[in-house]
């Protein structure tokens, strides 16, 4: 189990932070994608936009993005549909064998 | 650097089978020495295999099963795209003179690992291709109005044009209510948008030009290669109604070989998702975008095969380590004028599209008569 596992199962979504550029590194890694400086860890803002959306069986899932880099695929609460570029809220996220993110409109 | 000519291929039925990968792999390989007349087994200084299988020293496995000691052998994977990306090294052994001539095998199982990539984080818990598919597809209906029967055209055809296909796994057609009826996966991919998973096998020998001659007065030459990957997370791809890895690898091919779309008579492309088609016909220059859905149309509508004559990876099967090279032994079919009732008039120049994991990686190979 790694940290960014551990955390994401405590309702915690962190990220991997350059400590020389302060890129933040998704999906995390054990260092910086730009100039393989060494990471830290941080917490991730539970605000994000809406990229793009679809529904299966009458659930919507969706794309969306953190901190203009951060993009993950998630569960979206509630029946309305948004529009792309709408603000969401993250309302949870948990790891079981994958990371789960369940969004909220705001 | 070298000219590098295909000169043989071989193909197995698409199907699902007890039969073991070692084994689809050798079906392959032996119509091409059954067939190529001064080709033996003595000649051939490289053996690639493709395969997502996690199959330990197999291209070794294969060569000693084939009566081959290679120079050089070794498995290339890249999950949907090892097909062409190990072709793509045989052609980069065999255009720099480090050997003169290459078999490349590639099979895969319905099974196989490689269908989910699950080191993909930012998929969540959507972790099937089916997910990014409806991603691409919300998103072209977003900005272009493409509609669910837009996508249906994409599967009917493709079924369509596999029944000319002695290899496809596909035996029937589907009519275009078929295909609207089918079971909805997602709210906007149907089962029979989707390529289906299967077993199969391919094979092709490139040579060099002074090899080639020995074995075939009809060589098909490689004349462009594109290859770009842009990551191995599928939402690094900014614009999800465009598949930026496509659009750089065939810039490149275009660019290599010295030929516009305009002079495409054949394409394979690589139809995971009825999505992809359009998406892809787009991006590579066959139409404007938004454009692609018209294209589609108008290729059912007056039977023009000159898209996945073989019926694509939607209708032929998607034996991941095998496509690629069954695309490329489709052109060559094509090219040399040997693809029966699919064979598309006068074709001398084909594309072959062929991408992995959402379009996150692409190679686009350019072949000439």
């Amino acid at each position: 189990m790694t940290k960014f596992e551990d955390e994401l199962k405590n309702n915690n979504f962190v990220c991997s932070n350059c400590t020389k550029c302060q890129h933040l590194v998704w999906p995390p890694s054990d260092f910086c994608n730009k100039c393989f400086g060494d990471v830290v860890w941080t917490p991730i803002s539970k605000n994000a936009k809406l990229v793009e959306v679809s529904s299966k069986d009458g659930k919507n899932f969706c794309i969306a993005e953190f901190e203009e880099n951060i993009r993950v695929f998630g569960t979206l609460s509630g029946s309305s549909r948004p529009n792309p570029g709408q603000n969401l809220t993250l309302e949870h996220c948990s790891y079981d064998g994958t990371p789960k993110f369940v969004f909220k409109i705001e | 650097m070298k000219k590098v000519a295909i000169t043989a291929v071989g193909i197995t039925k698409f199907n699902k089978t007890e039969k073991p990968l070692d084994s689809m792999m050798l079906s392959a390989i032996r119509p091409i020495f059954e067939n190529a007349e001064n080709l033996r087994q003595d000649d051939v200084d490289v053996v690639l295999t493709s395969t997502n299988a996690n199959r330990n020293y197999l291209a070794n496995i294969i060569s000693e099963l084939s009566g081959i000691k290679p120079k050089i052998s070794h498995s290339v994977e890249s999950l949907c795209n090892s097909g062409t990306n190990s072709l793509v090294s045989a052609y980069a052994y065999v255009s720099s003179g480090l050997a003169d001539i290459a078999l490349v095998v590639g099979a895969d199982k319905a099974d196989n690992p490689g269908l989910v990539l699950n080191w993909d984080m930012t998929r969540g818990e959507y972790v099937h291709p089916i997910f990014w598919s409806s991603m691409f597809t919300s998103a072209h209906m977003r900005k272009y109005g493409t509609s669910l029967e837009d996508l249906a055209y994409v599967s009917v055809k493709n079924h369509k044009n596999a029944l000319d296909n002695p290899s496809a796994y596909f035996e029937k057609s589907f009519s275009f209510d078929d295909v609207m009826a089918s079971k909805n996966l997602t709210e906007n991919v149907r089962l029979l948008d989707c390529s289906m998973p299967c077993d199969g096998a391919a094979s092709i020998v490139v040579c060099s030009e002074e090899k080639a001659k020995k074995f075939t007065d009809t060589p098909i030459w490689i004349s462009g290669i594109g290859q770009k990957t842009i990551s191995a997370s599928f939402t690094k791809n900014n614009d999800l109604a465009s598949m930026e890895s496509t659009k750089s690898a065939v810039a490149d091919a275009y660019r290599m070989s010295n030929k516009t779309v305009d002079d495409m008579d054949v394409v394979e492309l690589h139809d995971a998702f009825s999505v992809c088609e359009i998406i892809e016909l787009e991006d590579m220059g066959f139409c404007q975008k938004g454009q692609g859905s018209k294209f589609v149309r108008d290729l059912y509508d007056t039977d023009n095969r000159m898209i996945n004559p073989r019926g694509g990876l939607i209708g032929a099967g998607h034996p991941l380590g095998a496509t690629g090279i069954a695309q490329v032994v489709e052109i060559y079919q094509q090219l040399t004028g040997k693809a029966e009732k699919r064979q598309v008039s006068n074709a001398k120049t084909g594309l072959v599209h062929n991408m992995s994991a959402g379009s996150t990686s692409s190679t686009v190979l350019v072949l000439e008569s």
